[in-house]
């Protein structure tokens, strides 16, 4: 906190970041070395760091054997649709919510807020008879349906946040010289936000990526799983093949890292801006 | 989360204004209202009726007897027992952790950035995903974990950990340790950042220790937000099965479940109404447990 720092507290310092940086990574380093390693030598001592020799015999077994390119498609079109449409409604009610004073407001973020705290297992009996009832059941619009009403509460405390540090003058104004009230919006404050409006879309894309409960409820057919549907029916086999899952993991995990990583500090400020304010 | 802010608010109402304003609140509303409001009001009312997926024709209401059901049935106190360690257990070890990368992130260098952006990635993989990571680590003949600690002399022979009930419960905290850790980070580093630079160097100029300046002038300031964010952990962890059931299913023997896990372990047999039960269970601890929690806080606030 006093600003020299002397070479020892230095290391120390440094020592420790690199250890937590290490075991942060390890998982991911370990998923990734056994997804490229030959699948006799995965079950074999002794245990490798480094396969050798290298294969990609877990990748092509992966998708020969089961659709695993179509459960990709499948997710990255329900996740960015649902994402998409998610963050378009939470910017809406977020503008009203952060700029206005109304009797409900108080009682809404409630509302919101407390979605988040509930274990949404209680919803899922009455969303399948729902589902079924609208004929959505094992349709991926039915899903992304479901995807949208997830995003919406917290993208919305989100994003409120965002508004908050855009004075309201920029949209006055615009108003003034004649736009509606939507047109300012989308027109001078959306471009201002434009990080902001990122990471809440990342944000939603990687929760509707990773969901595993809904789609596993609804998704029953071959062509229309997710994959988190698909993971799940491969460990809840009798005898989990590690080589096509670690190669299924690697899949997984990588476009929402990158994403995540691109976006990290957008997330940060969205996440930590009411905390510290509060 | 503030409701303070610095924009004046009393702008005159008009009907075609409250109107527009309405439109734009409305689809947010209206999709949380019908898919989320509406299913978990119905879902609550299942605790009380016989509901199961595979019956959908007959499920009469049937009073408390899927509470009863609960409680007689011995696994439903070792889930309590459970729960209590999964959120103790994941969350001191999590804060402290947290708490500390915090204090070594606080200073800026070089790399801090990508530094971030690299310890982020926990974040980027589901619960689900971490556990099957960790499942695969923690495997008791070929995972990577066993044979680290015999290379290191820690141990001289594999254990079995996700047979054992014990070493079960303690693989899957350590995965969970290591997915929340960053969370606290984030927030007690943004938090910290918030403490005036000058209250740290009066500290400075008053001669005392980073170890006292610290504890007597960081953390006090800093209380409210740690505080908050403990519950909020609290909470989330308490809802959150995903590593349980990615890692060991609530095995061997339903003896890992936590209350929520073992929700999804009664969906699964489509036994919503049972699943409901606990659900309810589940809000009604979570807020007792948030009453107390905001009331202990107010109290010393108030001293």
């Amino acid at each position: 906190m006093i600003n020299r720092q002397s070479l020892p507290v230095k290391v120390i310092r440094v020592a420790l970041l690199t250890l937590w940086m290490l075991i942060t990574l390890f998982p991911l380093y370990w998923i990734l070395v056994t997804s490229f390693k030959d699948p006799g030598s995965i079950a074999a001592f002794p245990l490798r760091y480094l396969p050798q020799p290298w294969s990609i015999e877990n990748y092509t077994s992966l998708f020969s054997k089961s659709s695993f390119g179509v459960y990709m498609g499948n997710s990255l079109l329900v996740s960015l649709c649902a994402a998409a449409a998610g963050t378009l409604i939470s910017l809406l009610s977020a503008y009203v919510l952060a700029r206005f004073e109304f009797r409900a407001k108080g009682a809404l973020l409630l509302a919101f807020l407390v979605t988040q705290m509930i274990p949404a297992f209680i919803a899922l009996g009455p969303l399948y008879v729902m589902m079924v009832n609208l004929n959505l059941v094992d349709r991926k619009g039915g899903l992304a349906l479901l995807y949208i009403a997830m995003c919406i509460p917290f993208c919305t405390i989100m994003l409120r946040g965002f508004f908050e540090n855009v004075p309201d003058a920029l949209e006055e104004a615009a108003m003034v010289d004649g736009c509606s009230r939507l047109s300012a919006l989308f027109r001078i404050i959306v471009p201002v936000m434009t990080p902001g409006i990122m990471a809440a879309f990342i944000f939603n894309f990687v929760n509707c990526w990773n969901e595993l409960f809904l789609s596993v409820t609804l998704m029953n057919s071959d062509s229309n799983k997710t994959i988190p549907t698909a993971l799940n029916g491969f460990i809840s086999s009798f005898n989990i093949e590690w080589g096509p899952m670690a190669a299924a993991s690697v899949l997984t995990i990588i476009p929402t890292m990158v994403m995540f990583a691109l976006a990290s500090r957008w997330i940060v400020e969205g996440l930590t801006s009411g905390a510290v304010k509060g | 989360m503030s409701v303070t802010d610095h924009h004046s608010k009393k702008k005159p109402f008009t009907i075609r204004k409250g109107l527009s304003l309405l439109g734009f609140l409305a689809p947010a509303v209206v999709v949380v209202a019908v898919f989320t409001y509406y299913p978990l009001l119905r879902g609550s009312q299942m605790a009380f009726r016989q509901w199961n997926l595979f019956d959908l024709r007959n499920t009469p209401w049937v009073g408390f007897s899927n509470f009863a059901t609960l409680l007689s049935n011995p696994t439903f106190y070792t889930v309590l027992k459970n729960s209590v360690i999964w959120v103790v257990g994941s969350i001191v070890p999590q804060l402290l952790i947290g708490f500390g990368l915090a204090l070594l992130l606080r200073r800026r260098f070089r790399f801090r950035g990508i530094y971030q952006a690299l310890v982020f990635f926990p974040w980027a993989v589901s619960g689900f995903l971490i556990g099957i990571l960790f499942r695969w680590m923690f495997n008791g003949e070929f995972g990577v974990i066993n044979d680290l600690l015999r290379k290191t002399g820690l141990i001289e022979t594999n254990i079995a950990w996700l047979a054992t009930p014990k070493t079960a419960m303690f693989a899957v905290i350590v995965a969970n340790v290591w997915y929340g850790v960053t969370f606290f980070a984030i927030m007690i580093l943004a938090a910290l950042q918030s403490v005036p630079e000058e209250l740290l160097e009066a500290g400075a100029i008053d001669g005392a220790g980073k170890v006292r300046t610290l504890f007597q002038i960081v953390i006090p300031f800093i209380r409210t937000t740690l505080l908050l964010t403990v519950l909020l952990r609290v909470i989330w962890v308490f809802n959150f099965p995903e590593i349980i059931y990615g890692m060991t299913g609530g095995g061997p023997a339903q003896q890992t479940h936590i209350v929520t896990s073992w929700m999804i372990n009664f969906t699964q047999q489509g036994d919503y109404g049972v699943a409901s039960a606990l659900g309810l269970i589940v809000v009604a601890v979570l807020i007792i447990f948030t009453s107390f929690y905001l009331m202990a806080l107010k109290e010393r606030d108030a001293r």
